[in-house]
């Protein structure tokens, strides 16, 4: 086995050698992982990325006091979270202020789709078997790649955890249980099995069920500084029940590597709905069956050219349902499937030069029981040819992406038409430099143009929906610098900083627009935005006699502004719900096996709405979160138990207006692992 | 150590930028728009709807003692109504001394003193929709009545409410979505839309007898009917919204002698309002299969039924106005006023025209300005 490794190894390194040797931050992963051979592999590609990402992984994810990838994300740079409260709440990410449909969500390698309205939840995706989220602004700089890598304007990559076999053990086991506020019951089961050297099988099965149920308090003040109104009410109809399955085989032959996984994933959510005069609580209800396959396969061909396959079919079921006598009755079922097909081609023309060429398929149809409805069918075509190139200090890579799409859609006799067709461009151009070799410091930067298709919704939502709505661009122009140093003794072990400036600018932004009839809108390619933003954060990692310590801090500045038309009231104004400032603090302290995290959480002032007025001012909210873990062996049954205290100081805030969020809440756990 | 102090100094930092406040109730902001005269007329209540979900349906006050138009007074006068005058006003009314709100997404009516817009007591009614008061009775419209055969295809109610007691007396069932209400000759004229039940509009309007309070008739008249009007000889106007695609919206006259349909207006009304012989008229609408939203506006002479004018603003101002959504006469100086909810969310603006149709003054309102309530002296 270990002269596999010991060949593998070298074969990564070999084919990372032309890359100026990566500053730190990948480092502890590849020592981390010497032994773990699908490790390298995974570290070899992150050689190529020319921009590093922002990255959590492993213990630092585990120590953020999150429940969901949502949660883990407000400690990102330049990523903003729309938050709707409660364990079964939507969460939506926004990176850059561009947009959450400009956001590419890749689960294992391949991308999350939803073509009926193009958000991704990422609140039903729990923490537990995550191993690492990685964000991108732009594009993963790495050519060898799918071409649907390609396409966003911002990317979260999230990788589950593959099993390790630096133990010895064939088999691993482990069991967790959490519980705690808004009646919480979580356990979750993994099963990692060796079923031979070069294949192993990895399954998780993770249950949770939450009442949702919370306190939250709306108050008042007269201008005497006298109690207007201060009312505590309860949250209701914020209930969840979801079961969550995967397995995953991944194997490895002598020149490369693949992977299969199923996934599956049904839940039962109430969704509580605004909180307005005399309405507090709603009763709308909504289930969801997400059901994928999918499959990777990379192999090493010589030393210079590389393949990658990637595939996957998805059956999402969507169940709406609205019983509530006082309003309009929905029962909307909906079905979409997707297929996709990626094959990316590397090769190697010199030391110093690669090039890839990457084609995509996708086919995405939706179908639904709502009366007038019109069946839309998707072809995607993805082609993306890309040039990578190092010397001096110097990496450059350039790619063009090319989209050709074809929409059918139709009811009775008009079934199955095509009825739009779109060919885009999307070209991008990534960039670093060291200054100086041998040290730890970077220039880097990127332009990039880029687009979103209009969803089935924006397209043919009954009487909503434009048929003639064109894709939304988005151009973004980043330079940013980074600066790591590593040492293995001292105090200071590691310090990462990091600073982005960039410039942004969304075109043809659709938005839903009035037509006329009371609460009937209409969407329409009308928006304008430009976004000027700073990000700073920094990581150090310390030690000081028995005591571990880390620390993380993020701070994003963002002026986003609304440029649409000149007659609007809230010309230039900052967009909703971006907050000019906004950071994070995360710091953990470990020793002997007891591990204590505090984490701080801070967006600013906001507005809920495009007018920059009083009236739709949003306060800044603030959380201050904490945890306390032990980790001990009984009879070689490794044990971890702690408690997590979030929103310390019981703030009532909301992250959407009318949208109370919860007050402090409590979270136990205990995790065995044999 | 170090870490330590950048932790404290970056929270400080963070926490110097900009912390929470207190929240304290909003103010109404006021403006001197006009000059200071006397006409009968104190002035008017506008009710803007606000956005669904927005919770921010607001009410605005237009004092013509004093030329001072004032945004958002509801909050100001009730500071301990919780979460404030709610979402979505779709409705408001002046009978004798009390102001009617009907907020249709806050499922209330919220009642108020007439002359200061202080809170006397809500009324719960589901998914109420319109107002109209006579004979010591309040009359609510609601989408949905309380029983239901068939609750994925609600039938409507008109409630009745006591002015004294402020308590909901009776109900009784209507047809689908039920809208705007008209009162002529001891009956009531309530348009049902079956707005829920889209493509299979309802077609009828129902006639109630106020006397036994029930429906004695449905007249089929056109689909998705909406605004109901009564003219100074009693005559009853209907308008029908259409499909926003190949039915376009109309306005019909029925004759309450007869409670037939007497003439089919072919021109297309999204709401008007009448004053002495002219009913002044605006349209704003989508056509799906287009694409193109259509606005005009118009007057018509109620004693021919035909169009004196299509035109309202006639000093070109109307180019202006990027979605009208509410229209108002003087009842002295028939000054009209036409509000603009610009796109929905944010604030709107409401414009006062001369009666020739010239621009006199333009005010900022809340967001979907939209329904007038004028206070006589």
């Amino acid at each position: 086995m270990k002269s596999k490794i010991i060949r593998i190894l070298s074969l990564s390194i070999t084919l990372s050698a032309a890359v100026p040797a990566y500053p730190s931050g990948t480092d502890d992963a590849f020592l981390d992982s010497i032994f773990q051979v699908s490790e390298i592999v995974v570290v070899e590609n992150r050689k190529k990325e020319i921009i590093p990402a922002q990255s959590i992984s492993g213990e630092t994810l585990r120590s953020l006091n999150s429940q969901s990838v949502a949660d883990a994300l407000r400690y990102f740079s330049g990523v903003q979270i729309k938050d709707f409260g409660g364990i079964g709440g939507i969460k939506t990410v926004n990176i850059r202020s561009m947009g959450t449909h400009h956001v590419g969500v890749f689960y294992d390698g391949i991308q999350l789709g939803n073509a009926q309205n193009g958000q991704i939840d990422l609140g039903r995706y729990s923490l537990d078997n995550i191993e690492e989220i990685q964000v991108y602004n732009g594009q993963k700089s790495n050519i060898f790649q799918g071409a649907k890598d390609f396409g966003s304007s911002g990317t979260i990559y999230i990788r589950t955890r593959r099993p390790r076999w630096d133990d010895g053990k064939k088999t691993h086991l482990t069991a967790q249980f959490k519980t705690g506020s808004f009646g919480l019951v979580n356990p979750e089961i993994v099963w990692e099995q060796r079923l031979s050297h070069r294949v192993s099988l990895s399954a998780s099965a993770g249950y949770t069920r939450a009442n949702g149920r919370y306190k939250f308090r709306y108050k008042r003040l007269n201008l005497d500084n006298t109690v207007a109104y201060d009312t505590t009410a309860t949250r209701h109809n914020g209930d969840i029940e979801a079961l969550r399955a995967e397995t995953s085989l991944f194997g490895f032959s002598s020149s490369g590597q693949w992977s299969a996984k199923a996934y599956f994933y049904d839940s039962e959510r109430g969704i509580p709905g605004a909180i307005v005069n005399n309405v507090f609580r709603n009763g709308e209800r909504q289930w969801d069956r997400n059901t994928f396959v999918q499959g990777a396969w990379e192999n090493v061909f010589s030393h210079s050219f590389q393949m990658k396959v990637n595939a996957k079919y998805a059956y999402d079921y969507l169940h709406f349902l609205r019983n509530d006598p006082k309003e309009l009755y929905i029962d909307n079922r909906y079905r979409q499937q997707e297929a996709y097909l990626s094959i990316a081609n590397l090769y190697r023309i010199a030391p110093w030069w690669d090039v890839s060429l990457s084609t995509d398929l996708q086919w995405n149809k939706l179908n639904s029981n709502m009366p007038n409805f019109v069946y839309p069918v998707r072809f995607t075509e993805m082609i993306a040819v890309a040039t990578a190139m190092q010397g001096y200090g110097v990496s450059a890579q350039a790619s063009l992406l090319a989209t050709l799409l074809q929409d059918r859609s139709g009811n009775g006799h008009t079934r199955g038409r095509t009825t739009a067709s779109r060919n885009e461009w999307s070209p991008a151009l990534f960039f670093s430099w060291h200054p100086v070799e041998s040290e730890g410091w970077n220039i880097n930067g990127f332009i990039k143009k880029s687009f979103r298709m209009p969803t089935f919704n924006d397209l043919y939502y009954t009487e909503v929906g434009n048929k003639n709505l064109k894709p939304e661009y988005t151009y973004q122009y980043s330079i940013g610098s980074n600066y790591t140093i590593s040492h293995n003794h001292g105090f200071l072990r590691r310090l990462s900083l990091h600073a982005d400036a960039y410039f942004n600018k969304v075109t043809d932004k659709i938005v839903a627009y009035p037509s006329g009839q009371q609460f009937r809108w209409t969407m329409l390619n009308l928006g304008e935005v430009e976004i000027l933003g700073t990000e700073i954060s920094a990581e150090a990692a310390a030690h000081a006699g028995n005591i571990d310590m880390n620390l993380r801090l993020n701070y994003t500045y963002q002026k986003a502004r609304d440029f649409t038309d000149p007659t609007d009231n809230y010309y230039g104004d900052q967009i909703p719900y971006i907050p000019l400032h906004s950071g994070s603090v995360a710091a953990h302290a470990g020793c002997h096996g007891w591990d204590l995290n505090y984490s701080f959480i801070y967006t600013g002032q906001r507005y809920n709405a495009q007018e920059n007025i009083p009236a739709n001012k949003e306060q800044p909210w603030y959380t201050h979160d904490a945890s306390l873990y032990k980790s001990f062996a009984v009879k070689g049954l490794d044990i971890r138990a702690g408690i997590e205290v979030n929103n310390i100081f019981d703030q009532d805030y909301e992250v959407i207006l009318n949208y109370p969020m919860p007050g402090r809440n409590f979270k136990a756990t205990i995790k065995l692992t044999l | 150590m170090r870490f330590r102090l950048t932790l404290l100094s970056i929270t400080s930092l963070l926490l110097s930028t900009s912390c929470r406040e207190d929240i304290y109730v909003r103010q109404s902001e006021s403006t001197s728009v006009d000059s200071p005269r006397s006409t009968g007329i104190d002035g008017f209540y506008l009710l803007n709807e606000g956005n669904m979900g927005s919770n921010k349906s607001s009410l605005d006050y237009f004092d013509e003692t004093t030329g001072i138009y004032t945004r958002n007074i509801y909050a100001e006068r009730n500071p301990s109504a919780v979460k404030e005058l709610g979402d979505v006003g779709n409705d408001l009314e002046i009978y004798g001394s009390k102001l009617y709100a009907v907020i249709n997404c806050s499922h209330k009516v919220e009642v108020m003193r007439e002359r200061d817009a202080t809170r006397i007591t809500k009324i719960d009614i589901p998914n109420c929709r319109y107002a109209i008061g006579h004979g010591g009775h309040v009359y609510v419209s609601s989408y949905v009545s309380p029983v239901q055969d068939d609750p994925t295809a609600p039938r409507g109610a008109v409630f009745k409410i006591d002015t004294l007691s402020l308590q909901v007396m009776d109900r009784v069932d209507v047809g689908y979505q039920p809208e705007e209400m008209a009162i002529s000759n001891g009956k009531l004229y309530i348009a049902n839309s079956g707005g829920y039940r889209a493509p299979n509009y309802d077609r009828t309007v129902s006639v109630i007898d106020l006397g036994t309070f029930s429906v004695i008739k449905d007249i089929d008249v056109d689909i998705n009917l909406h605004r109901v009007k009564r003219d100074s000889r009693g005559l009853i106007y209907v308008t029908s919204r259409g499909d926003n695609a190949y039915i376009p919206s109309r306005l019909y006259v029925i004759d309450p002698a007869t409670d037939q349909v007497t003439r089919k207006i072919d021109t297309p009304v999204s709401d008007l309002w009448i004053h002495g012989d002219s009913a002044y008229i605006y349209s704003a609408a989508i056509n799906d299969v287009t694409g193109q939203t259509t606005i005009s506006y118009s007057i018509l002479n109620l004693n021919t039924h035909l169009i004196d004018d299509n035109r309202i603003i006639k000093d070109g101002t109307d180019s202006a106005i990027k979605m009208p959504h509410g229209i108002a006469v003087h009842p002295v100086t028939r000054e009209i006023y036409i509000t603009d909810a610009r796109n929905y969310v944010s604030s709107g603006r409401i414009h006062c025209y001369s009666p020739d149709g010239t621009l006199k003054w333009s005010q900022t309102t809340g967001e979907i300005p939209a329904h007038f309530a004028f206070r006589r002296h």
